[in-house]
Formats: C-alpha cells, structure tokens, sequence
C-alpha cells in the first residue's frame, strides 16, 4: 500500500502543515508516513505544494509526487493559475475548499469531493485557514487515518485552545465527509 | 529503551540529536537549508535543555572562527551550515583541520552561486574536499542524527583528532518528516563520554596551534593530516560497530553494498538520492537485470579498499553525482577510476552529474543510466546528463 497525496495552497495557509499533521496522525496508527514541501521560496500568497506519502513499508524515495492518488485543493481560485489535476491517477480524488464545486472544470477519470472548508474554519476557528478542515475531510473521505489520531496530532502540533479549535473543526469536516462519501 | 520513532523534520531531528552529544560551545550563521538546525539549537540552548553556549555571529567566517578558538580551548564544539556559508568558512576550516581540532559540523549541501540556487547539489562540500575534514554522507534522517554521534567518537579519538563534517542534502533530508528515532540521552552520554583534550589553549601553560612553519618541517605537518584522514579509516569502522551495540541499530561506516555483490552493473553515489536508485535498483532486479549501488557513507577519507572490494565483481560501473570539476569531469568518478587503476583493474566506468542546483532526478533516469552503460555503451567524457542543450542561450554570437 502506497498513497501519495498533493496538497495544493497559498503561502499562509499550511499547507505545509497539513502534510506534516496528516504524516504524524498517520504515523501513530503504525503507517509509514512521509511529508515535505515543494523546496522553494515561498511566499504569502504565492502558489505552493507539500507532499504526503502513506505506506505499509520505508519509504526511501524523496522524489517529488507526480502522480498522486489524492489532491488537497486548499484555495480554488488557483485552478487556472496552477496544472492542479496535472498527472492524478486515474480514479484519483481531489479534496477541494470551494462551495461552487460546478465552476471547477473536472477532468476525466478524476473524482471532486468538495469541501466548505473556509466556512467551516470561520464557524468553528474564527480564522480563515483550512488546512486543518481539509485534513480532516481527507481522514473522513478515505478512512486511511482516523479522526482520533487526526486529532491527536493536531493537538500536539498547535497545543492549547487553538489546538482545541483545531481539533474541533476536523471532526466537523470529518463527520460531513463521512457522510458524503 | 526510551528510543521511539518519531516522525520529525530532518533539522529538528539533527538539532536535537547534536544537543545529545553535549556540545559546550556552538556558533552558527543561519543560511537556507541549514537555517533550522542552528535554530533549534539556539531554542534548546535558551530553554536551559542544553548547558551550551550558543555564540551568535556575524558572519559563518566567524562562526568557524569561534568554534576554532572554543575547541582549542580544550572543549566539544558544533556549527552548521551550507553552501556559501561553508565556503565562507573553508578558510578557517583548513586551519581547524590542520590544527587538528575535532570540531563537528554539519553541511545541509546546497549548490554553489551563480547562478543563485538554493537547491541541493554537493559541490559545496566538495570544494573543501581536500582540507583534512573528515565527510559523511547521510541517505535518510535517521542516518544524518546518528552520523553525528558517530562523528564526534571519531574526531575526538586519540589516533584521529580531526574535524568531521555530516552532509545532509538541503531540502531533501533537513525539510522532510519522516519517522526517526532521538537518541536516548543516557545512551548518547554512554557512547559518547566527555571530550578530553591532548593539547588545549591553557594559561598555565602555554601552547601554540598552528605555528609558523619553515620550509623543513611544513610538509610533515601536512602530511601527518593526510596520515590522521588515513587513520579515521578503521577508527569510523570501530565507532559504527560500537554505534550499533550501544543503540541496538546499525549507523554509520563506511559504504553500504545494497544487492550489489552478485551485480553486473554496479551504480556508486552517495546522499539521499541513494533512496530513488534503490528502489530502482528493486523493480530492474525484478525484471532481471543484475544491478547494484554501491553507496559511499565516507567519502573522505576516500575508503579505496572498501571500494574495490565491492566492486571488483563488476562488469561495468556508473557513478551518479550531484557534483562536478568544471575544466575537468567529475569528482567521485576519477577516484574510482584511480581505484581500479592501481588495483590494474580495467572495469569501464562512466561518471554522470545528474543534477546541479536542485534539479529533480526522476526514476527512469536512473534507468537509463543502468540500461546505458549495461548495453555497453562507452562513455568519452563525463556527462552532463539530460543538459537541456535547448535552452543555452547562444553565448558567443556567430561561434
């Protein structure tokens, strides 16, 4: 078992620590997990890229994810500025933050799964960051972590009410995710 | 045991690994990649973690100079850096070598300017290759945290007292989480006893490091640098296998021979791309084809033995490098050859540089590089390999 997952977002979003979050959260139900960014000069605002590997054995390749099985689409307004679905497997999944799922131009033999994920960061953090929200409907989508290891991991990454706000904002996602599959 | 993995950004993990090791005196300049591991280190310094002094510096000219002058004063000393950073201090770091300090560093390897490029490549560990600093390369995280205890076991062993740098690839090793096991404290202080300097800067009396020398004796002290690199030789090898009774996992040495001792074609490099050519090096023996790496743990001093051991076998051998000698050819790869000439060996070696500035090695390079040199192709020169020649801009009008 290998996934690989592509996060997608704009320098300020963590998207970074989302993968981070995901490989740690992963990790403490025994998956052999990977994270890193595209390596480059971020800035805010800017497009950015982090990479996530899930695995049953080490993991020994650093290579950048081409052909991920999973897309984590943080901000839809890169679509058109960014190749998003450039080189999604086949069958291949892309978590999108957007309520206007009609207006994403969804190639053949992808999936959307659409995510309010900027709502659902403003009800329950109070801040406009969806990285922990799309994580957590990642978890709810695929079932490859669980939302108590999500929550656990989120906890110790942020610590203390924000970890708390955090933690509570990826069960929300993660329950409405379930729902949708 | 304590010792659990964790999954941790390489430089914290590194970071965290030096505190372990007692360091009393660090000093270091932040440059991309290098920046979080002096980071960290500053942090557990602040935080009373580690009973250190961390010397902030102007410059990495300073940051050399003040590790120089710390570890002559008879205590255990760090400092990370890259790149420009490194060659900033290399003046510094011929003397630490020639003083025979055993000073730890870490190198996050980052290309060279210009062009300007914070991407990983070794050409800034190579342009100090040369000055009696011992060079570990690590493939993976765990590798680079426990490279480190093993470095200073050897700079400080008696029969060595040189510097000794880790080279971790920036951005693929210092900013990727992956599972990795801290050391244990109590088993780091066991492996790793308090430095007791030979000689020290001691008021009470009085000692030069690095005194003039006139034309009669200079070449002996240089030389007994170059003996003491010899020397590490077996000394590493003794501190790996150490390493492993004491941690209960193997780290260290000075190559790994990954299925390549039945092989045809062996692949020689070193750092972490060795990850992607293993799992190459999996799917071609899968399909049938006899390949191997030969991954170069050490690479100064250079292990000849090791080396032509594990390769005389071959048929034909690539050395992939991230690395190159402008006017010249490769760096790694004229080394094997010298190793199989002396032996009187005539195995065909080619040399490729297959990324310079950080560029993306992809699998099926790798495998074009196998297949090439399997089917007997014979290479002229070293190769840049997949040169984008359509993108050079045309340099010399009319030429």
């Amino acid at each position: 078992m290998l996934k690989e997952i592509r996060i997608h977002g704009r320098g300020g979003q963590g998207s970074v620590t989302a993968a981070e979050v995901l490989a740690k959260a992963a990790f403490k139900e025994g998956t052999i997990s990977q994270a890193f960014p595209a390596f480059g000069s971020e800035r805010m605002g800017a497009p950015v890229r982090a990479f996530c590997r899930l695995s049953d054995k080490a993991i020994r390749t650093r290579a950048v994810i081409e052909e991920p099985d999973y897309l984590i689409v943080q901000d839809p307004t890169l679509f058109g500025q960014v190749d998003i679905f450039g080189g999604l497997k086949d069958g291949g999944v892309a978590i999108v933050n957007t309520e206007k799922p009609d207006e994403i131009n969804v190639p053949q033999g992808a999936v959307l799964k659409p995510v309010a994920g900027t709502r659902i960061a403003m009800d329950v953090i109070g801040r406009p960051i969806p990285n922990m929200v799309m994580v957590g409907a990642f978890a709810g989508l695929t079932g490859l972590v669980s939302l108590e290891a999500l929550q656990e991991a989120v906890k110790e990454r942020f610590g203390g009410k924000v970890g708390d706000l955090n933690a509570e904002a990826v069960e929300k996602a993660y329950r409405a995710a379930e729902e949708s599959k | 045991m304590a010792e659990k993995q964790e999954i941790l950004e390489g430089a914290m993990a590194v970071a965290h690994a030096v505190a372990r090791c007692r360091p009393e005196v660090i000093a270091a300049y932040p440059i991309t990649p290098q920046t979080h591991i002096s980071e960290e280190l500053s942090q557990i310094v602040a935080d009373g973690e580690l009973d250190a002094e961390f010397v902030k510096v102007e410059s990495e000219f300073g940051a050399a100079s003040v590790i120089l002058g710390a570890s002559a004063t008879g205590v255990r000393t760090y400092t990370a850096t890259s790149s420009q950073g490194l060659l900033l201090m290399s003046e510094v770091l011929w003397n630490i070598a020639g003083m025979r300090l055993p000073v730890v560093l870490a190198c996050a390897n980052r290309s060279i300017s210009a062009p300007l490029s914070i991407w990983c490549d070794h050409q800034d560990a190579e342009a100090i290759r040369d000055c009696g600093i011992i060079q570990f390369y690590a493939e993976d995280n765990q590798e680079a945290c426990d490279q480190h205890l093993i470095a200073y076991k050897v700079a400080e062993d008696r029969r060595v007292l040189l510097p000794v740098m880790v080279n971790l690839d920036g951005f693929l090793l210092t900013h990727v989480f992956e599972p990795t096991i801290l050391p244990d404290q109590q088993l780091a202080d066991r492996y790793l006893p308090p430095y007791e300097a030979v000689l020290k800067l001691d008021p009470a009396n009085p000692a030069t490091f690095g005194a003039f020398t006139e034309p009669d004796k200079c070449m002996e002290g240089r030389w007994m640098v170059h003996d003491a690199c010899m020397r590490s030789l077996p000394v590493i090898e003794e501190a790996s296998a150490e390493f492993e009774k004491v941690f209960g996992r193997p780290s260290g040495g000075l190559l790994e021979e990954y299925k390549s001792r039945d092989a045809e074609t062996i692949l020689i490099a070193k750092g972490s791309l060795c990850g992607t050519i293993k799992d190459v090096v999996d799917e071609m023996r899968e399909e049938g084809t006899k390949v191997g790496l030969l991954r170069i743990k050490t690479y100064r001093p250079w292990p000849t033995e090791a080396v032509l051991k594990a390769v005389s076998g071959a048929k034909q051998i690539a050395v992939i490098e991230r690395g190159a000698s402008f006017g010249a050819g490769g760096v790694m790869t004229p080394e094997v050859k010298e190793t199989l000439y002396d032996a009187g060996m005539q195995t065909p070696v080619s040399g490729f540089c297959v990324q310079l500035g950080g560029r993306e090695v992809p699998p099926d390079g790798i495998r074009e590089i196998v297949d090439r040199v399997a089917s007997g192709e014979k290479q002229t020169a070293y190769e840049y390999f997949r040169l984008k020649t359509e993108i050079l801009p045309e340099l010399v009008p009319g030429a």
